[in-house]
């Protein structure tokens, strides 16, 4: 069981910015997020794409906004717990026992939600008896690559996680590159490989067709797929790979009580604050009257919502306001000189 | 304003008056019509509001501008009418259009 004044979920920018907020006013804190890497939406949705309107940085990608944030918490050793996903919260005694889908367990007065518009989850099938296969025939995610030796494998998506695959897969399977259109978005280099394989005979590339039912019934069979024009090919495979990238869920956050408008939970604006005592939203997972879903909203309200953990982390203290501009005390947590 | 028509996949049909310059998306969202998630605030970066634009209108709303048809290949069932509403800017000439939207985002 891990102790702790606040645990942020999510550690996308407005995450980030909160645990700098903490650390920065004396307060410990984790971070946990399901992804396997910083930065939340910036880097995952949009890593290459400039943004123009976070103050005083005329132009930056969400790579890059992800960067500078993590350098920012340079000076605090913050732990972070990435490809968790929290999924119990439950009050006893007025501290947050929290758990995870891993069975890391936090107890906390505080827990800040900067999750963003939920947990990135993959993108699935859309026939139901896709279900009944899923980890073991239908996967949309690699662990162990070598169960698809010898077998037939068929992959289906247009971006660099499926043609990867296929290329590195095509070295010791029966590959099947299956594309709702004839267009690949995955890298020039990357596509050019996949149709060498594709005339040397190593891929066998299937556009304008989409998975249109599964066959078999304790394990997979065979796949039919169908043409943009309706005819259907049954195509014998082993596995089948989809690789439609991630969709953000609510996910457990439903479960734990709170006051949920549509997908956002409502706080006020004060302390950023649910209905549940210690437990705050943040980011585009809060909503309120006027809430604006930009990066800079999330900063303010991490910033107030770290002064709110305050009191409840540390109640016999009295929070002092102070700038890191004059504060010794605010240097000295930032391990930088004073004057 | 322009005359949309939402229509669900269960077969419910909703018909909103859409200011000019919002996006159809927007149309949606700001008119409580279910189906349409808008997850990144309509900066195409999400695809979770995809919808099938009507055959005849097809050709008649803006078109996709580079990068769209990759968001789409991640969409829910798309089809060659598939369009992310956040990208079809809401104009006179398409007073009258009729969108379809998918089983689920």
């Amino acid at each position: 069981m891990i102790k702790t004044d606040a645990l942020i979920i999510g550690a996308g920018p407005t995450g980030l910015f909160t645990a700098h907020q903490l650390k920065l006013i004396g307060l410990n804190c984790e971070v946990v997020d399901n992804l396997d890497k910083v930065g939340g939406q910036c880097i995952e949705l949009y890593p290459d794409k400039p943004i123009y309107d976070i103050p005083a940085i005329p132009e930056c990608t969400g790579e890059e906004l992800t960067k500078n944030l993590v350098d920012q918490l340079k000076p605090f050793n913050i732990k972070f717990h990435l490809n968790e996903r929290v999924d119990e919260v439950k009050n006893n005694k007025g501290t947050w026992q929290v758990k995870t889908n891993k069975g890391t367990e936090f107890s906390t007065p505080n827990i800040i939600i900067a999750g963003g518009v939920g947990s990135f989850e993959p993108r699935k099938f859309a026939p139901k008896e896709c279900e009944k296969f899923e980890n073991k025939s239908i996967f949309y995610s690699i662990k162990d690559k070598s169960i698809f030796k010898g077998k037939t494998v068929s992959i289906f998506g247009g971006g660099d996680s499926a043609l990867d695959w296929a290329i590195e897969l095509s070295k010791g399977s029966k590959i099947n590159l299956i594309h709702r259109r004839d267009e690949f978005r995955g890298a020039e280099s990357t596509v050019q490989k996949v149709q060498d394989l594709a005339k040397e005979g190593k891929i066998n590339l299937f556009t304008k067709y989409q998975l249109k039912d599964t066959k078999g019934s304790n394990s997979l069979e065979s796949i039919d797929i169908m043409h943009d024009n309706k005819e259907v090919k049954n195509l014998k495979t082993d596995y089948v790979l989809g690789f439609f990238g991630l969709i953000m869920q609510l996910g457990p956050i439903v479960n734990w009580g709170l006051n949920l408008d549509k997908k956002t939970i409502n706080v006020d604006t004060e302390k950023f604050e649910t209905n549940q005592k210690g437990i705050y939203a943040i980011g585009d997972i809060c909503s309120y009257p006027g809430k604006l879903k930009l990066i800079l909203s999330g900063f303010h309200e991490g910033a107030l919502a770290a002064r709110a953990c305050f009191k409840l982390a540390r109640p016999n203290e009295q929070y002092r306001f102070e700038f890191t501009t004059t504060s010794k005390n605010l240097k000295n947590r930032l391990g930088v000189k004073s004057d | 304003m322009a005359k949309i028509t939402y229509i669900e996949h269960n077969g419910t049909s909703h018909t909103v008056e859409v200011k000019k310059g919002l996006s159809v998306m927007e149309g949606a969202v700001q008119n409580n019509i279910p189906g349409i998630d808008a997850d990144c605030g309509g900066s195409m970066a999400c695809a979770t509001c995809h919808v099938y634009v009507k055959e005849e209108w097809f050709d008649k709303v803006n078109i996709k501008l580079e990068g769209e048809d990759d968001m789409l290949d991640q969409a829910y069932e798309p089809t060659k009418h598939s369009r992310l509403s956040c990208q079809i800017s809401v104009t006179d000439d398409i007073d009258g259009l009729i969108v379809n939207l998918p089983e689920k985002q």
